[in-house]
């Protein structure tokens, strides 16, 4: 198949929808297919030979912060070329409501066009205003698919219609192997945390907590903590002054070093307290075959196979993390259990199957409405 | 005391009652001001934020400029306080739209186009001189309310302090700084 995918973030710039659009696109690559993809990007940036670039993104403030977009007639005309040399079967676009390169290409296509909703929009008012121009270009679109169920609802409530869920994938075979940080686990134990450290939702402040409770009867234990921090100081001072020196703070991290983290622990924590919608970071570690300990929010549940690929706890309680933690970490047989268990179930979300499931909605509106066409 | 010292302690209070209630009139006029100047800048921002929302629905330009056009203009339009920050990004989402290469070129003779250009021109510069006009009033304003004797009679009354309204009005392009680069200029 001939799969155009359009990204409309800076692919000069790490996020979410932008490793998403790189691993469908490998993983199709890999399934044998022709896959081309656009992002705002500068002519000369150094990008995967799979990109096309549209030209460098502009800053703009956008849903209240400043987001780098491709917009106006110059990178439609980017996107109309790109189509017409592609000529291809399907167009899958990525979040086709923000005012960048996705929306320009359903607004110049015609034919089997798809579309990845990623975000949950809170702000329902704004949509509004933007909303009659929105819908022309928005109805082209054949098949959606939602990565989250917030995703999903936001769809069903804004712009009508339904999606079929689709999840993030993961490259597992990444995280498979990956040699331990300098001296870690080490022989006393050590519980991970990765994630925003100044987000309250992330949950770090319970997962503090719950090692100073661990850390007199177990004077070995130490706490490695990656993710963009903040201020580190801020972090330090919520624990005790006599455990500090055992708190590692890594900070923002490579992808490397994230998953080489992933196996320096012997206990992963993932203490959020909601808004999560799929615990992509649970697959992440799961991926790295790490002993689990998640709260019981539903999205884990699901992504834990209801307790079987990990361990749950209830939500905020930093007692009954302290526990299920220690039990882990006195019984090395369990946790070896709990790793198989996790390396088995995160299969199901490695981009090979996920792109699977996303081509059979490529072939479920391509045959239908012919070939991608320029309409202007 | 003598007749005389009581005549000349009447006709100092007289004098001292008169020249407070002369500056108490001034603040007065001066708050009168700020109110007028108040209303002109609020009615500057609605109407660049009208025109703008009507530039975003007039069908001229991508879907992808309309959309952020429309969701800064109203973002600006419907907030009640703090609004220097929508309205800064609004200008900001403004400049992004115009500093496109080759934009006015590419509207150029399409029905409508160079009215409603215009009229976001006359509309952001209108913003920019109520917002000159009206932190102008406040400075002096304050200025009058600082001094001791509005402070010690309270001759501004219960009138709330005034603030100063601080946003980034300027549409040349950032980093130009030549003469006259504090004004706006869509379309030069």
């Amino acid at each position: 198949m001939k799969i155009g995918i359009v990204c409309p973030y800076d692919w000069e710039v790490p996020g979410g929808v932008r490793e998403h659009i790189s691993g469908l696109a490998e993983a199709l690559l890999e399934l044998g297919h022709d896959v081309s993809v656009i992002a705002p990007a500068d002519d000369d940036a150094d990008l995967p030979d799979y990109v096309v670039p549209a030209g460098r993104a502009v800053p703009v403030p956008y849903n209240g912060s400043v987001a780098r977009l491709a917009f106006g007639f110059l990178s439609a005309g980017r996107v109309r070329r790109w189509l017409k040399d592609g000529d291809f079967d399907v167009l899958h676009v990525h979040e086709p409501a923000a005012p960048s390169l996705s929306l320009l290409a359903c607004w110049v296509a015609d034919g089997p066009i798809v579309a990845t909703l990623h975000a949950a929009m809170p702000r329902s008012r704004a949509l509004h205003a933007a909303q009659p121009i929105l819908a022309s270009a928005l109805e082209k679109i054949s098949g959606r698919i939602a990565v989250a169920e917030a995703a999903r609802a936001t769809l069903v409530e804004h712009l009508g219609g339904d999606a079929v869920l689709i999840p993030n994938g993961v490259h597992v075979s990444r995280y498979e192997k990956a040699e331990p940080l300098p001296g870690f686990p080490g022989s006393g134990g050590t519980l991970g945390f990765l994630g925003r450290m100044d987000e309250q939702r992330k949950g770090l402040d319970i997962l503090l907590a719950a090692f100073s409770m661990m850390a007199d009867e177990r004077p070995g234990l130490r706490l490695l903590l990656a993710g963009a921090s903040g201020d580190a100081e801020d972090v330090l001072a919520k624990v005790p002054a006599r455990f500090r020196d055992r708190v590692v703070i890594l900070g923002r991290v490579s992808d490397e070093d994230r998953i080489r983290m992933l196996h320096s622990v012997d206990v992963f924590c993932a203490p959020n307290t909601g808004g999560e919608s799929f615990g992509y970071v649970l697959v992440e570690a799961m991926a790295a075959g790490a002993p689990i300990v998640a709260s019981d929010l539903e999205a884990f549940r699901q992504v834990l196979g209801g307790g079987e690929a990990g361990e749950l706890f209830p939500i905020g309680d930093a007692a009954a993390l302290a526990a299920a933690a220690g039990r882990l970490l006195d019984d090395p047989a369990h946790r070896a259990s709990l790793a198989a268990a996790a390396s088995a179930a995160v299969r199901e979300f490695d981009w090979s199957v996920v792109a699977r499931d996303v081509l059979r909605v490529y072939q479920a509106v391509a045959p239908a409405t012919g070939r991608v066409a320029v309409s202007l | 005391m003598t007749p005389m010292t009581s005549i000349i302690v009447i006709a100092v209070v007289a004098c001292a009652g008169v020249y407070i209630s002369w500056r108490a009139g001034r603040l007065d006029r001066l708050h009168a001001r700020l109110e007028a100047a108040r209303f002109a800048l609020d009615a500057a921002l609605i109407r660049r934020s009208s025109v703008a929302l009507e530039l975003a629905s007039s069908g001229l330009l991508d879907p992808a400029t309309s959309v952020l056009l429309a969701e800064a203009a109203h973002d600006a339009r419907s907030a009640e306080t703090a609004r220097e920050m929508p309205e800064s990004d609004l200008t900001r989402a403004l400049r992004a739209v115009f500093s496109q290469p080759d934009f006015m070129t590419l509207l150029a003779g399409r029905e409508g186009a160079e009215e409603l250009l215009s009229e976001l021109e006359s509309a952001s510069h209108q913003v920019f001189l109520a917002r000159k006009f009206y932190n102008d009033a406040v400075s002096a304003t304050l200025a009058a309310r600082r001094r001791w004797l509005a402070v010690i009679f309270r001759l501004a009354g219960r009138a709330a302090m005034p603030e100063f309204f601080e946003i980034d009005d300027s549409l040349a392009p950032a980093g130009d700084s030549g003469p006259g680069a504090d004004l706006p200029h869509l379309t030069s």
